[in-house]
């Protein structure tokens, strides 16, 4: 699982040692790297490893030998064009999907399977893209959820309010108001969620998933449907988030604007394969991602540029 | 509106909240005047129902409304109830009725947690119609086996007398007061298991099951809970409906009917609210006697009870479909709104004194 640092203006910084035959990489050319952040990233440990998973759905290949290396502390973004795989990468990561073949890492913890229901405990949490939040509670509720994997006290400790769910309670409550200020949602704090706009409500997701401080947060689509501004306020959250906390973040997007300036590294996904993964510069000049992007046409860069 | 808001929050940092005064003016006149002002009538045939659906309402209420789960077994388990407190009752006759009034709970429960199994798997419609199974096996079940009814050939069981420490309850307003106590109890108990985690959890499981399974809210535990809870307040529910009520039931009278009634009164009082399950049980306990006097003074002699059953069906089945349209969150939305307006009014016209 040797990472080999290739580098180049136009070429992938990381691929993995044993590139599958017939998979769209770039020749590498140039120099070796400077010494740099990379270097870094070298030496820290993979949080999340993806090794040679394929899915498919009734004949449909949705995902083909992917292999991905998700390194503590970073901004990971998987990209790519529409039915490229990306959500499928995510359910596979959550346990949603159970993969065809391959192995998911989590630490040093191998899953072909990964358990959803013990996810939490693993330390990491997920959003989805078409919001999840439970609509019936209020926003201090939601995030509060998030906790919900520490709870211990059963429901008759609950009703009667034995010391312990009555500690639990103010605890869960403590850290759920922590993030509210956090991600600054004080003002919808006791609103109820449903009837929030769907940016703030893209927001409590944010909150309900960081509450825990899990090690590793899986976003699906953030920037979807929201507004410009507010794009920028929840990439700016995002990268709060990793900095105050030292989470490290995988993001599926195919807004390719924000993500360019938010990410450390960036994975491109294509008709269920990777065809390139590296610094946004060099994703940016690579020709098989332009090629995904934007058909054959070689010059056009319009659509990759930041 | 600002002025709306910390208005608003100055109440709320009082300890007496208008809901609060409410609620206790409530306790006022249900324990202190009606008692002892209330005709028998009143007390034996509207009240003492009354508190008995409504329990069975919050108990449905618990596992449809908050954990999203459909029932149309209700009527089995409040059956369960009633005839599993009159077996301990006849059985073990040293056992005080309030402990055979919890056991009831707990042997409904239980029947409730194995017709909850199916919901581990099967959703909406399907659940539905899985927890039918139960509507139909229990009723089936005890008018089969004569045990449960103490070899009575048609399966009818009369309650014993309800004494509470030694002391016989006769006479109505003894009913009456002894339902009430058992209803504030365990609506008390299922608010505060609402308002804790695992009423978080429940709606959590009801408002995105994917979502609720990621972060870590054990989804089956919290189902079969909601089964449990739900199974126990309304078998609780049924034994006041045959000890307090009816006196003399029979497995017919907890038939799909009954079901039906008690999913109307948490759809017409409001999904997800305690308060919708009490407002849509006063609304079709009281509604009949409403519509048989109005069609009495309008039509006289032709109103017959065979009419009014028939009107009654026909205008309830109209206000259930106005409802779903119009209010999908029940009669509880509109009391709801009453309140905010006439706070507002209020607020207006103390600004105006003061």
């Amino acid at each position: 699982m040797s990472m080999v640092a290739t580098a180049g203006a136009d070429a992938l910084v990381v691929t993995r040692g044993q590139t599958r035959a017939g998979e769209a990489v770039p020749p590498a050319s140039g120099a070796p790297l400077a010494a740099g952040s990379l270097r870094a990233t070298d030496a820290a440990a993979p949080l999340l490893t993806l090794q040679d998973i394929s899915l498919s759905f009734g004949g449909v290949t949705a995902l083909q030998a992917i292999d991905l290396q998700v390194t503590t502390g970073e901004i990971r973004a998987v990209i790519g064009p529409n039915g490229a795989g990306k959500s499928s990468l995510l359910n596979v990561v959550s346990g949603l999907y159970r993969p065809d073949s391959g192995v998911v890492l989590l630490g040093d913890k191998g899953f072909r399977h990964v358990p959803t229901s013990r996810l939490a405990a693993l330390g990491v949490a997920r959003t989805f893209q078409n919001l999840a939040l439970f609509k019936g509670l209020s926003v201090l509720d939601n995030v509060m959820m998030g906790l919900v994997h520490h709870r211990r006290a059963g429901f008759l400790r609950q009703i009667v309010v034995s010391p312990r769910a009555r500690r639990e309670e103010a605890d869960s409550r403590a850290a759920a108001e922590a993030m509210i200020e956090f991600l600054h949602l004080e003002p919808a704090k006791d609103r109820i969620a449903g009837g929030l706009p769907y940016g703030v409500q893209k927001r409590v997701e944010l909150a309900r998933a960081l509450v825990a401080r899990p090690k590793l947060l899986l976003l699906d689509e953030p920037f979807a449907g929201v507004t410009l501004t507010e794009k920028h306020e929840l990439a700016q959250h995002v990268r709060n988030a990793r900095d105050t906390y030292g989470t490290t973040i995988v993001l599926i997007e195919h807004d390719i604007g924000v993500v360019m300036g938010l990410s450390d590294r960036v994975a491109v996904l294509d008709h269920g394969r990777k065809i390139a993964d590296g610094t946004p510069d060099q994703v940016r000049a690579d020709q098989a991602v332009i090629d995904a992007y934007l058909g054959v046409a070689h010059e056009g860069e319009t659509e990759l540029v930041a | 509106m600002s002025a709306l808001v910390e208005q608003a929050q100055l109440v709320k940092t009082s300890w007496l909240t208008p809901s609060r005064a409410g609620i206790a003016l409530l306790f006022v006149a249900a324990y202190g005047i009606v008692p002892f002002t209330a005709s028998g009538y009143l007390l034996d045939a509207i009240l003492t129902p009354f508190l008995a659906l409504a329990l069975a309402a919050v108990g449905l209420n618990v596992l449809t409304g908050y954990a999203g789960q459909v029932s149309l077994g209700s009527a089995a388990f409040m059956a369960v109830g009633a005839y599993a407190a009159y077996n301990f009752n006849l059985r073990i006759p040293e056992l005080p009725l309030l402990f055979s009034l919890v056991l009831a709970g707990v042997v409904a429960a239980a029947v409730g947690l194995v017709f909850g199994l199916p919901s581990l798997r099967l959703r909406g419609f399907y659940l539905a119609v899985s927890t039918l199974a139960a509507q139909f096996f229990v009723q089936w079940a005890l008018t089969k086996f004569a045990w449960f009814s103490n070899d009575n050939p048609s399966g009818v069981i009369d309650a014993p007398p309800l004494s509470i420490a030694g002391a016989l309850l006769t006479g109505a307003p003894g009913r009456y007061v002894f339902c009430l106590t058992i209803v504030v109890v365990a609506t008390f108990l299922t608010v505060r298991l609402l308002g804790s985690q695992s009423g978080r959890n429940f709606i959590a499981v009801r408002d995105h099951e994917v979502a609720a399974k990621v972060i870590g809210v054990p989804v089956l535990r919290t189902k079969l809970l909601a089964f449990g809870v739900s199974s126990f307040l309304v078998g609780i529910a049924g034994v006041l409906w045959a000890f307090a009520y009816l006196r003399t039931v029979e497995p017919d009278g907890f038939n799909l009917d009954r079901s039906f009634q008690i999913l109307f009164i948490i759809i017409i009082g409001g999904l997800a609210s305690i308060r919708g399950s009490f407002l849509g049980a006063a609304f079709i306990v009281v509604f009949p006697l409403l519509l048989s006097r109005v069609g009495e003074a309008l039509l006289g002699n032709v109103f017959d009870s065979g009419v009014l059953e028939m009107s009654q069906r026909i205008v309830i089945g109209g206000l259930i479909i106005v409802f779903l349209i119009a209010e999908p969150k029940g009669l509880v939305a509109l009391v709801d709104r009453l309140e905010e307006q006439v706070s507002r009014h209020a607020g207006r016209l103390k600004r105006r004194f003061i």
